[in-house]
């Protein structure tokens, strides 16, 4: 198994008087597509909004290659190379789609190699370059915010439900252009509900249960252990497919 | 050759909304109906053009820190009086060459007191934000007492340097008298403050539109969290805005001081209302829409005083009211995250 990028220990995270995160434990192998499941409420969106401290974690640790990151601001902890992508897309709605790329380009302006790499996996951002973002259909504007985040080259990628209320169609561009950016080796945490998508993309899977890890491993033994999907996520992936 | 799609490539074109532009020229070209003299209705439109640009200039700054960071900041008539005080002091010490009849002799007088105007004001911002507002991020009514209070202090303190009296602006000989075309009469001082306030309004179009700090603003209005997420500190974004809203309330306020030829303690106190109706109107955060709102507010007044001086003192109410029953977010809503 390849080294870990990202990896939280006894990490928790208070929001108001609840107590979401409840010691989370576990690591993101470099390199590979990690899959963050469970029920609603499990605090899969809380792990992430941690990892970025946009929620401090209220105890624990989170090393990012090396680095403790937990008490660090939100900004720093992009700036070591983590992007992130809400599950509300988080796009400007009235800057245009060009204006929305251009401020992900932290390190100046943008590489038009990478510009066509993105057109070649989403072409709507092409030809709606100059429209305002919150003008884009929402199909579009889950495209731009993943377009955003991989504008320059990261470490890490966090994405939050890239699919949640997406038709079918879009659903299948998202997975091809997920399975183009696994190319490029980048690391990814992704919270994913559609278990199709999340059964084509990942490599690894950490299942949440009550703010808590209770399990993680290859999600090719998870994907085969119909007994498990069940005990793990009172369903079985085979029939959401 | 760029990948990026040139203006040609990308069809599809978002719609500029000139409905509040319309209804600007609509008002101006209904009330020339009602005035009847073409004379009368030049004179009442560029009085209320200078109007509504200086009081643009005095609430652009408060929008965007509205806008960006929530910040309710019921101080801000404190720049406007700080920087008319100011230009007071400045213009006692060129007192020849402010009373001088030579246009050189003038500017050489007004620049300093403007530019100083601008500047203490904007210094004055950094401490109230250092001081004042970052105690009480997020927490609206501490913003609101803490902010009256801040202003309550603030007055005395210039009654302490100033005095409690009212003191004179006058403008130089250059920016007395008009000029006459015909029977039209346009005040040279009006027309100054037209280019003056279109100066500012199209440095900060340009600031907001074309570069990545003016970006980064319009994105942190929408959405500061994502801003941060990219790896932005808003917080410095914010101190920038916040001064820069005070140096340019502080520059409005000595003009509006020279508008009126007079100071007083209570000068951007009483012009708190105004900047409230138009920020409003304009839509909380938008500057084309604080724009738009300062020209319908300046005009309006100016119309309805001559037209029906008895309703003078509503008209500016009724006219926000009647614009947010047709778009209660105003009339170019910011979309907030």
């Amino acid at each position: 198994m390849a080294d870990a990028l990202l990896a939280l220990a006894g990490v928790h995270t208070h929001i108001g008087h609840y107590h979401i995160l409840q010691g989370v434990d576990f690591a993101v192998p470099r390199g590979e597509l990690t899959m963050l499941l469970g029920r609603n409420g499990a605090g899969k969106t809380t792990t992430l909004r941690t990892i970025m401290g946009l929620w401090p974690a209220s105890a624990g640790s989170i090393h990012f290659d090396g680095a403790d990151i937990a008490r660090r601001p939100t900004p720093s902890i992009a700036e070591l190379g983590i992007a992130y992508v809400p599950e509300s897309m988080g796009i400007f709605a009235g800057l245009t789609v060009q204006e929305n790329l251009l401020l992900a380009a932290r390190s100046g302006p943008l590489d038009d190699a990478r510009l066509e790499w993105i057109f070649r996996f989403f072409p709507a951002m092409k030809k709606f370059w100059f429209l305002p973002a919150g003008l884009l259909s929402g199909g579009q504007k889950q495209m731009l915010s993943i377009s955003r985040s991989i504008v320059e080259p990261r470490k890490l990628i966090l994405v939050d439900e890239p699919t949640k209320g997406l038709a079918p169609s879009i659903i299948n561009n998202l997975i091809e252009a997920f399975r183009e950016l696994k190319k490029t080796e980048t690391t990814i945490l992704m919270v994913e509900q559609n278990f199709h998508a999340a059964r084509s993309l990942g490599d690894a899977v950490v299942v949440m249960d009550s703010g808590r890890i209770v399990h993680s491993g290859r999600m090719a033994e998870l994907a085969a252990d119909e007994a498990l999907q069940t005990r793990l996520l009172g369903l079985s992936l085979e029939v959401h497919q | 050759m760029s990948a990026q799609p040139a203006q040609a490539d990308a069809l599809p074109q978002a719609r500029t909304d000139f409905i509040p532009v319309l209804i600007v020229v609509g008002i101006a070209l209904g009330a020339f109906a009602l005035i009847g003299s073409a004379s009368t209705w030049v004179t009442l439109t560029v009085a209320g053009l200078a109007m509504g640009l200086l009081i643009f200039i005095m609430a652009s700054g408060l929008t965007l820190v509205f806008g960006l960071m929530d910040v309710m900041n019921f101080a801000h008539g404190l720049f406007i009086a700080i920087g008319a005080y100011v230009a007071v002091s400045v213009l006692r010490i060129f007192g020849a060459a402010a009373g001088a009849d030579s246009f050189a002799a003038n500017l050489a007088a007004i620049a300093p007191a403007l530019l100083a105007a601008t500047v203490v004001a904007g210094l004055l911002g950094l401490f109230f934000e250092r001081v004042i507002i970052r105690p009480v991020y997020g927490q609206h009514l501490k913003q609101i007492l803490i902010t009256t209070g801040g202003m309550i202090v603030a007055e005395q303190l210039i009654h302490v340097i100033w005095g409690p009296d009212q003191l004179p602006l006058l403008r130089p000989p250059t920016l007395r008298g008009a000029f006459l075309i015909g029977d039209i009469a346009l005040e040279k001082f009006r027309l100054a403050a037209v280019v003056i306030g279109l100066a500012i309004f199209a440095a900060l179009a340009l600031i907001l539109n074309r570069t990545k700090i003016g970006l980064l603003i319009r994105a942190g209005v929408e959405n500061k969290e994502m801003v941060e997420a990219m790896g932005y500190r808003i917080r410095r974004l914010f101190v920038a805005v916040f001064v820069a809203g005070a140096a340019l309330a502080g520059l409005g306020g000595a003009l509006w001081g020279m508008y009126q030829e007079s100071v007083t303690v209570l000068i951007g106190a009483h012009m708190m209302v105004l900047i409230f109706i138009v920020i409003i109107i304009g839509g909380l955060g938008s500057v084309g829409g604080c724009f738009v709102g300062a020209l319908l507010v300046g005009l309006v007044a100016n119309y309805v005083g001559y037209l029906s001086p008895k309703i003078a003192l509503g008209s500016n109410i009724l006219l926000m009211v009647i614009v947010l029953l047709w778009r209660p977010q105003g009339l170019y809503p910011m979309s907030k995250q």
